[in-house]
């Protein structure tokens, strides 16, 4: 009985982090093609519902009802199976997110790493999407996006051992407590390199554009989903946009001081801000870092696939290495505040 | 050369042209949008727009067509077929006129060879066909677009007047 109780509990507190996840995730696509249209000097879907807020839904609807069609030549049992594996570890990494101070689901100790482990699993379902469609461009795209993402993997690594280095810490929660103190003190100060190498990898590893050969509509039509329709479409666009978030969301947490308030050590306005709950200040961060992704997209055109491979190894890696001996010589000797 | 070289090494580290590309989208994002969101608005016509067939009548309600056939024997694309009878007060008239409008390449040469200016291209652009066979517009349904819209037919007639 006692573990029937706990095994309820779970299932809800997935729940309250999963709920509001999809609904981020709907009005992530609805804000980026606002966004994106905005910049375009065009308005944006404004049919649905006021100024278009129903429009997720309308585009959820017709998905569901859309057929999946099996691929007659395709290994039919893989071919389902993909786009589950590729929603899945988008998913499990929420449960090491703290949101605010003890507002997370497992307190790991080595939280980062199992996160890292599960951001790295995504590419399963991307490979084996591709090659189970049993179609040239599917496949194409999943090698792509295999290569992409295995290299950049290794400067986004990185560039994280230079935040375990500052906080001394695995643990998400001990991380951001780790930046307090305000805005000058958190990591992307210290480690600005890192961080602009972290949020590059950040999109590359969510193979959007300008990192989007893995989709490259122009050449590969649209990569290791083009034999996917309807649900299993969807649910490959949902693994997409929760990633995103996910990455955003660890980016605020190592970088921006997650829900810490910017105005810390402020005088004035931090007692006037102190009632904030924190969860609106990692909201915030979290959403302007998606604001740059929905950015990028409408600005740069798509790397070619040489230059991507370049820029990982060549420039990104010997970068990080660079920087993680440079911190480790500004923590030997203690330079403040950061590293006391 | 060296001093090049720096510069070019300085603006790829601190990722300049990058920023000026975001810039620019990003002065974009609060640009005026040019949207013509188009149920509600629409683009303006001009008085020469070839749109949709109507034939015209006479102030007292007679039709013009005379069914002399030069829309028909002009029509680049043999979308018109026209046959013809001696009505009982001993004048020429049409008994079947009709246009198909998915063979139609609207360009106009039937109003430009009509005499008495009966066949025309209105300025209708949004139309629909939800039915097999209405893309033939026979003699009444031409007359009935030409009876609704006659006053802005003859508008758009007397604007461009000066320069046909």
């Amino acid at each position: 009985m006692a573990h029937f109780n706990l095994l309820i509990e779970i299932i809800i507190k997935s729940l309250v982090i999963l709920v509001p996840l999809i609904l981020a995730v709907a009005y992530l696509t609805y804000a980026e093609r606002k966004v994106i249209g905005y910049i375009q000097v065009r308005i944006g879907p404004n049919r649905v519902g006021p100024f278009g807020l129903f429009q997720p839904f309308a585009d959820v609807g017709k998905l569901l009802l859309k057929e999946i069609i099996l691929p007659s030549k395709s290994n039919k049992y893989l071919f389902i199976i993909a786009p589950i594996l590729a929603i899945g570890p988008a998913f499990v990494a929420w449960s090491v997110i703290p949101f605010a101070d003890g507002w997370v689901l497992a307190n790991v100790n080595a939280g980062l790493l199992f996160l890292l482990a599960m951001t790295s699993m995504g590419v399963y379902g991307i490979i084996i999407a591709g090659w189970s469609s049993n179609s040239k461009y599917a496949l194409l795209g999943a090698l792509r996006s295999a290569a992409q993402v295995v290299s950049y993997e290794i400067a986004m690594g990185f560039a994280l051992v230079g935040v375990l280095m500052a906080a001394g810490s695995m643990n998400l929660t001990e991380i951001v407590q780790a930046q307090q103190g305000g805005l000058l003190h958190w990591y992307w100060l210290p480690l600005l390199p890192l961080f602009l190498i972290y949020w590059v990898s950040a999109v590359a590893e969510t193979n959007r554009a300008p990192f989007d050969v893995a989709e490259g509509e122009s050449e590969i039509v649209a990569g290791f989903h083009v034999e996917y329709a309807g649900m299993t479409f969807a649910i490959f666009f949902l693994a997409e946009y929760a990633n995103m978030i996910l990455l955003s969301t660890l980016a605020s947490l190592m970088f921006l001081g997650g829900w810490l308030s910017p105005f810390e050590g402020i005088p004035f306005i931090q007692e006037k801000l102190t009632m904030v709950p924190g969860i609106i200040w990692l909201a915030l961060k979290v959403s302007m870092l998606l604001f740059t992704y929905l950015w990028f997209r409408a600005t740069f055109p798509r790397y070619r696939y040489d230059q991507i491979m370049r820029l990982g190894w060549k420039i990104f890696i010997p970068l990080t290495f660079f920087w993680i001996i440079l911190e480790a010589l500004a923590i030997k000797f203690q330079i403040s505040p950061w590293f006391v | 050369m060296a001093l090049q070289k720096l510069v070019q090494t300085l603006k790829s580290f601190t990722l300049w042209e990058l920023w000026q590309g975001l810039a620019l989208t990003g002065r974009y994002l609060f640009a005026r949008k040019i949207t013509v969101q188009f149920p509600e608005e629409e683009t303006p016509r001009s008085v020469r727009f070839r749109g949709v067939h109507a034939l015209r009548r006479y102030p007292n309600g007679e039709e013009r067509c005379i069914a002399c056939k030069l829309c028909e024997a002009v029509c680049p694309a043999l979308a018109i077929t026209i046959d013809s009878e001696q009505r009982e007060d001993g004048t020429r008239r049409t008994t079947k006129y009709e246009i198909d409008l998915f063979k139609c390449i609207y360009c106009g040469f039937c109003e430009e060879s009509c005499p008495v200016d009966s066949i025309v291209e209105t300025d209708l652009s949004n139309y629909a066909f939800l039915e097999r066979g209405e893309h033939i517009l026979d003699k009444s349904v031409l007359l009935a677009i030409g009876d609704k819209y006659e006053e802005s037919i003859a508008k758009a007639r007397e604007e461009d007047a000066p320069y046909r």
